[in-house]
C-alpha cells in the first residue's frame, strides 16, 4: 500500500490521461514558476548560516506548522492512503493513524528542548554533552542515511506517479522526470535555503488542503453529508460487504502480516520525532513557544487532512467501479485523481478534466516540496555536523559554512538524481518505512537519553546510533523488501531470512537497549556540568540562538 | 574527558554574556528549576506512556480482535471506526491539554529563570 505500492504497481494509464496532459502540465508549470520566483526572492535575503539553515528563525508558529505539514504529507500519504482506503477500506484508515499520533512525541518531548538547545541540526543536540567529533559523525551519518532513503523513495515514486498521471512510460521519459524533480529541488535549496524551502512547503500545504477539501465536500454532497450512507455504499460497491469496514483486508492475512503491521505502527509513532527533515523545522521559529505552536498547528492540519482522506478513499470506493480503480493502478494510487474526475462530471467532461488536472498537479507539488525538505536536511547535516565540526574542527568561517552547505546540496541532489534514475524500475518505496525505522531506532533513543538522562555518555550515544542504524538497515536488507517476493526490490534474487518488512519491532528496542548498555559500560562518566547546562537551556531557553 | 579540545557547547559560539558553568549548575540545583522540571516531567512522561499504550491497544485490537472491532454501533459505523476516530480525538485533546498546561505552568517558570540568568544574575 501507499509507500510500497506507489512503485510496486505496474503503471497502467489513468483512463484518458493523455488528453489531460496539457492542462496538468500548465497547472504544474504555474506552481513551479511561482515557487521559483519566491525562491529567488528568499535567496536574496539569505546571507548568513542562520538564514540558510533556519530561514533566519523568522517564521511564525502558524507558518512553520503549515510548512511542517507540507514537509510531512508526501504523495504516499495523499495518493497512497486514499488508494489503500479505496481498495482495502478500514485497513487503509488504520495505517494513517500512526502518522498523526506520532506528533505527540514531538510535541511533548522533543520540539521545545531541541529548539532551545540546538542551532541548526539534530547533531547539535546529540553532541551537546558529548565528545563532538565521534557523536557528530554518527548523527551526520544517520541523518544522511535516513534522508537519502526517504529521498530515493520519493524520487522513484515521482517517476511512477508521472507515468501514471501523464501517460509517460518510456525509460527516457521516466529518467527525465526524475532529473527534473532533482534539478528543481537543488535550485530551491541552493538558492532559497531554508527560507525558500519553507515557502515552497507552505504553498504546497495550502494547495493540498484546498484540493482535499474540495473533493471531500463534493463527495459528502453526493451523500447529503450522511457518512453512514457513504460507508454503506462504499462497502456494498467494494464487493466485500461489511468486511470492508472492518480490520483485516490488508494487514490481517496471516500472523506474519499482523506482526509486520504492529512493527510498522511502532516505527511510525516513534520515528516521526526522529526524522531529521522534521527536526530542523523547529529551528525556523524564534522561540520554544513558537515551536510548540507550530507542532500544534501541524497536528491540526495533518489530522484534518487524514480525516479528509477517509472521505476521499471511501468516496472512491463508493463512486467508482473497483475494477476501474485496479485497472488504472493495482495499488489504487490513482483513486484520488479518478474520484476527482468522476465528481467533476466523469471522463470526457470538461469539469472532470479540470478536477483531474488540479489533483494531479497538487500531487506533483507535493513530491517537489518533500524532496526539497529532505535535501536541505541532509546537506545541512553534512555541512554543519561533518564538514564544519568534524573535518574543520569548528574552525570554518560562516561564509565557508554556507558555501559548503550549498555545494553539498548540489552533490547530494546529483547523487539522488543518479540513484533515482538507476532505481526507477525497482520497488524502492519500502525505503520510507526503513527511514522511519532508522529514525526511531537510531535517532530517537539518543535524543531522549541526551535530554533526560543525566548519566548518558558518548559511548551510549554511539552504540545507540550505530546499533539502531545498522540493525535496521541489515534487517531490511535481508527482508522481503529487498528480495524473495514478487513485490521486492530485486524480485529475481532470494536471500531473505528476516520475515518482516518493518524492522522496528526488533531494532527500536535494540537502539534503546544499546544506548543504556553503552552508558553503563562506559569508563568515562557523564559530565554533570554539561548536563546541567543542557537541562537548564532546554527547559528555559536561556541563551537560545 | 578527552584530549580533544572541547568546542563550545553544541559547537555553537555562545554570546559574551552567556552564563558560566557554575551558574548553570547552581540554577539546576535551585528549587525554582526543580519545580519547572517536575511540572514538565510529571505531565509529559505519564501522558506519553498513556497515548503510546492507547495507540498500541488500538493496533492490537485491530490485529487480533476483528470480531469485536466489527461490532456495529449505529448505521454502518462499527467499533473499529469509532476507536480510530477516537485516536484522532485523543491526539487533538492531548495537544490542546499540553498547550494549556505549558502556557499556565511551564512558560512563567521558564521565563523567570531565563530572565534572571540572562539579565539579573
Amino acid at each position: 500500500m501507499s509507500t510500497h505500492d506507489l512503485a510496486a504497481a505496474t503503471p497502467v494509464l489513468a483512463s484518458g490521461a493523455g488528453e489531460h496532459r496539457p492542462l496538468i502540465i500548465t497547472l504544474f508549470g504555474l506552481f513551479v514558476v511561482a515557487t521559483l520566483i519566491i525562491t529567488v526572492w528568499a535567496g536574496r535575503q539569505t546571507r548568513d548560516a542562520a538564514d540558510f539553515y533556519a530561514g533566519g528563525r523568522q517564521f511564525t508558529g502558524f507558518q512553520n506548522g503549515l510548512a511542517i505539514s507540507g514537509d510531512y504529507m508526501s504523495a504516499a500519504s495523499f495518493l497512497g492512503i486514499a488508494g489503500a482506503i479505496a481498495l482495502f477500506g478500514y485497513d487503509g484508515f488504520l495505517y494513517s493513524i500512526g502518522f498523526l499520533v506520532a506528533w505527540l512525541v514531538a510535541l511533548l518531548l522533543v520540539a521545545e528542548p531541541l529548539r532551545n538547545s540546538g542551532r541548526y541540526t539534530m547533531g547539535d543536540v546529540l553532541a551537546f554533552r558529548m565528545r563532538q567529533r565521534p557523536v557528530r559523525t554518527a548523527a551526520g551519518t544517520s541523518t544522511i542515511v535516513v534522508s537519502i532513503f526517504y529521498l530515493l523513495a520519493q524520487m522513484a515514486g515521482a517517476g511512477v506517479l508521472v507515468s501514471l498521471l501523464l501517460g509517460i512510460t518510456s525509460d527516457g521519459g521516466k529518467i527525465a522526470v526524475v532529473a527534473l524533480v532533482g534539478v528543481l529541488m537543488i535550485v530551491y535549496v541552493t538558492i532559497g535555503g531554508m527560507k525558500g524551502t519553507t515557502w515552497v512547503q507552505m504553498i504546497k500545504a495550502v494547495l493540498l488542503i484546498a484540493g482535499a477539501l474540495l473533493i471531500t465536500f463534493l463527495v459528502l454532497l453526493k451523500f447529503d453529508f450522511n457518512v453512514s450512507e457513504l460507508l454503506g455504499k462504499a462497502a456494498e460497491n467494494s464487493g466485500q460487504g461489511a468486511a470492508f469496514l472492518e480490520p483485516g483486508l490488508k494487514y490481517g492475512q496471516d500472523a506474519t502480516s499482523k506482526l509486520d503491521f504492529l512493527s510498522l505502527g511502532i516505527a511510525l509513532v516513534l520515528g516521526t520525532a526522529g526524522l531529521p527533515h522534521i527536526l530542523i523545522r523547529f529551528y525556523t521559529v524564534p522561540t520554544a513557544k513558537a515551536a510548540r505552536k507550530s507542532v500544534n498547528w501541524a497536528i491540526g492540519i495533518i489530522g484534518a487532512f487524514y480525516l479528509m482522506t477517509i472521505a476521499l478513499g471511501f468516496g472512491a470506493a463508493a463512486l467508482l467501479e473497483r475494477t476501474d480503480i485496479i485497472a488504472s493502478n493495482k495499488a489504487g494510487n490513482t483513486a484520488a485523481p479518478l474520484v476527482a474526475q468522476e465528481l467533476g462530471g466523469g471522463a470526457g467532461s470538461t469539469g472532470g478534466a479540470v478536477l483531474l488536472a488540479v489533483i494531479s498537479a497538487v500531487a506533483f507539488a507535493t513530491i517537489l516540496a518533500v524532496v526539497a525538505g529532505l535535501t536541505l536536511a541532509s546537506s545541512s547535516s553534512f555541512a554543519h555536523d561533518l564538514y564544519v565540526n568534524v573535518i574543520r574542527k569548528g574552525q570554518a568561517t560562516e561564509k565557508e559554512e554556507v558555501r559548503a552547505a550549498r555545494w553539498s546540496t548540489v552533490v547530494i541532489g546529483a547523487a539522488a538524481i543518479f540513484l533515482g534514475a538507476l532505481a526507477r524500475d525497482l520497488n524502492v518505496a519500502g525505503l520510507v518505512a526503513l527511514a522511519f525505522a532508522v529514525a526511531a531506532s537510531a535517532n530517537l533513543p539518543t535524543i531522549l537519553y541526551s535530554l533526560f538522562w543525566k548519566r548518558f555518555t558518548t559511548r551510549g550515544a554511539l552504540w545507540s546510533i550505530y546499533g539502531g542504524l545498522v540493525s535496521s538497515v541489515v534487517l531490511v536488507l535481508f527482508s522481503p523488501v529487498v528480495s524473495g517476493k514478487p513485490s521486492s526490490m530485486f524480485k529475481d534474487a532470494d536471500f531473505y531470512w528476516f520475515p518482516l518488512e518493518n524492522p522496528g519491532i526488533v531494532s527500536i528496542p535494540l537502539g534503546f537497549l544499546l544506548g543504556w548498555l553503552g552508558t553503563v559500560l562506559s569508563k568515562e562518566k557523564a559530565d554533570p556540568a554539561k548536563f546541567a547546562e543542557l537541562e537548564v537551556r532546554s527547559l528555559t531557553g536561556t541563551g537560545a540562538h | 574527558m578527552t584530549t580533544e579540545a572541547a568546542p563550545p557547547p553544541g559547537g555553537a559560539g555562545t554570546s559574551a554574556a552567556s552564563p558560566t558553568a557554575e551558574e548553570f549548575e547552581a540554577v539546576q540545583r535551585s528549587p525554582e528549576f526543580a519545580a519547572l522540571r517536575s511540572s514538565h516531567r510529571s505531565f509529559a512522561f505519564p501522558l506519553t506512556v498513556a497515548f503510546v499504550a492507547w495507540y498500541l491497544l488500538y493496533v492490537l485490537l485491530s490485529n487480533y480482535a476483528g470480531g469485536f472491532m466489527g461490532t456495529r454501533l449505529f448505521g454502518n459505523v462499527n467499533v473499529a471506526l469509532v476507536l480510530g476516530l477516537g485516536q484522532f480525538a485523543t491526539t487533538f485533546l492531548i495537544a490542546w491539554l499540553y498547550a494549556r498546561h505549558a502556557a499556565a505552568k511551564l512558560d512563567p517558570k521558564a521565563d523567570a529563570i531565563k530572565a534572571r540568568m540572562e539579565n539579573g544574575r
